[in-house]
Formats: C-alpha cells, structure tokens, sequence
C-alpha cells in the first residue's frame, strides 16, 4: 500500500514537472504496463486509432473529423468550424507540454468520439504516433 | 454649435465603440483556456448576464458536448462573464438554450449575409465569427475589418 502511495506520488510529481512528449508518454506507458505486463508504445496502434472511425457522434465520427487525415496539417473544429492547430509535434511543438492539458483533451475527446475514456495504453500509442510522425 | 459637433462626434464613435469588444485586461486564464478551444473567445458583452448563467449551468451538453468544468473553473468564469456582460434589453432575447446567434442585436447586424454565405464551408457555422471578421480574437468586429471568404458576397 504504501508503494503504491509513493508510486502515485511519484507519478504525480512527474506529471507536474513533465515537459516534453516523451515524458508524458512515459507517464501513459508506466500506468499501462501496471495493467499490461510488457507494454511499450507503439506509434502504429497510436495512428490505427488516430484513423478509426467509431462512427458514434455524426459530426465527428473519427479524430481526422476535426484533425484532417495528416496530423501535420492544422484541422477545423467540425461543428463551430474554428481552426485547429497541428496535433503532431514535428508541426507544432507545443502540443504534449502540458500532462494535464493532454489529459484534459484525452478526456474530453475520447468520450465525444470513441464513446468511452481511452485507457492508457491507447494514449501512450496515441503520443508516440503524435511525436513521431513526420 | 460646439454642441452639435459634440453630438456628431458622439454620434460617430458610438457604432465604432459597439463594435470593440476586446477581452478586458483581468479576463482569467480560465475563460481563454476553457471557453475559446472549441471556438473564439466570444466577448462577454454579447449575451446578457442571465444567458451567460444558463450557459454556464448547462455545460453538460453544451451544445451537444459535455463541456463541464471544474467548481473553481466555472465559479471564476461565471463571475467575470456577469461581471462584462451585455445589456439584455439591448440585445434582445438570446433563446433557450441562449445562442449569441439568436439575439435580435446579432440578427440585424447580420441580415445582409446571404445564405449561401452561412453555408460555405469554410464559413461552416454562424459560431465561427473568425471565418469573415478577421479582426475577431482581438474582439474587432468593425466593419472595416470584414473579409468574406473569396468568391462569397
């Protein structure tokens, strides 16, 4: 018990100094291999999911409804029509500084369009592929 | 006579003034972070007071998305929205659920836009103020300052 205090704490530490892609996607990583002996991200499941159409909401049926096809491309809100910057890093380096931003964003987004919270493995999958792709 | 060009003064900067809206200095981090992801940071003086109240006690389904904010978050925003709102008698009854879109003072300043205007895609929604009045996140929506998207008139 107590472990896992120090655990969350340490945990919660990071994420309140967390600055860079890769730490947040070690800080998804690290809960996902609690739940998952041997998980490691994968930029490919990440971009599997940035392309799925969950089909739930009709304005916003997939991530590319508002994020277009190529996450180096800026997008536009689907419903307000807005203009959304670039989600990959390569294109826009302040996305994935601030853990809970991302996971304000995970949040709400997930529950809008995959109908349900993503799990951490999901959203590290889904920081790798946002910090790799080119 | 130096009266009269004091009402024609007046009469001048007024319209110009109604149409300057920036965000006042102390606007909380919150309202930016909060209220103008999804969409321009609408100047609080386009819905009354008692509209931005049910707007903000309706975040769960804002507009179709659970936009629901923390205690905190929404005490401060709802408290600098009262604070800067519009006058409700100026700006006409805004609806149920209250839309800035609905009110009699945003009708007639946008009963010249045609309907294939409000339809074009890169137009998208009458909540995308940005789309013609290019001066809008910095809460200019003089006329001046209006560009329609090319080949719309």
């Amino acid at each position: 018990m107590k472990t896992l205090a120090t655990l969350s704490l340490m945990l919660i530490s990071i994420a309140a100094h967390a600055e860079t892609p890769q730490q947040i996607r070690q800080i998804y990583a690290t809960e996902a291999a609690a739940q998952q002996t041997g998980f490691s991200p994968s930029a490919k499941r990440g971009e599997t999911l940035f392309r799925q159409r969950f089909a739930l909401n009709d304005k916003m049926p997939a991530c590319t409804s508002c994020h277009t096809d190529s996450p180096l491309n800026a997008g536009q809100h689907s419903v307000t029509g807005k203009s959304v910057k670039a989600l990959a890093v390569a294109a826009n380096a302040e996305r994935f500084a601030d853990p809970a931003k991302v996971e304000k964003w995970f949040g709400r987004n997930c529950k809008e369009v995959v109908g349900r919270a993503c799990t951490p493995a999901e959203k590290a999958d889904f920081v790798a592929y946002m910090s790799e792709v080119r | 006579m130096k009266r009269l060009a004091l009402i024609t003064l007046l009469g001048f900067a007024l319209p110009a003034f109604a149409d300057r809206m920036p965000l006042p200095a102390n606007t909380p981090a919150s309202f930016k972070a909060e209220c103008a992801s999804c969409h321009l940071a609408y100047p609080p003086a386009l819905l009354a007071a008692k509209d931005w109240q049910r707007t903000m006690a309706g975040l769960k389904d804002h507009f179709g998305t659970d936009a629901t904010v923390d205690a905190k978050t929404a005490q401060e925003i709802t408290a600098f929205l009262e604070r800067n709102a519009g006058n409700s008698d100026r700006l006409g009854s805004a609806g149920e659920p209250p839309r800035i879109t609905q009110t009699a003072r945003f009708i007639r300043k946008h009963r010249e836009v045609s309907a294939k205007t409000w339809s074009d895609p890169r137009v998208k929604s009458a909540a995308n103020c940005e789309a013609c009045h290019r001066g809008a996140a910095n809460g200019s929506f003089s006329e001046r300052e209006i560009t329609l998207p090319s080949g719309l008139k």
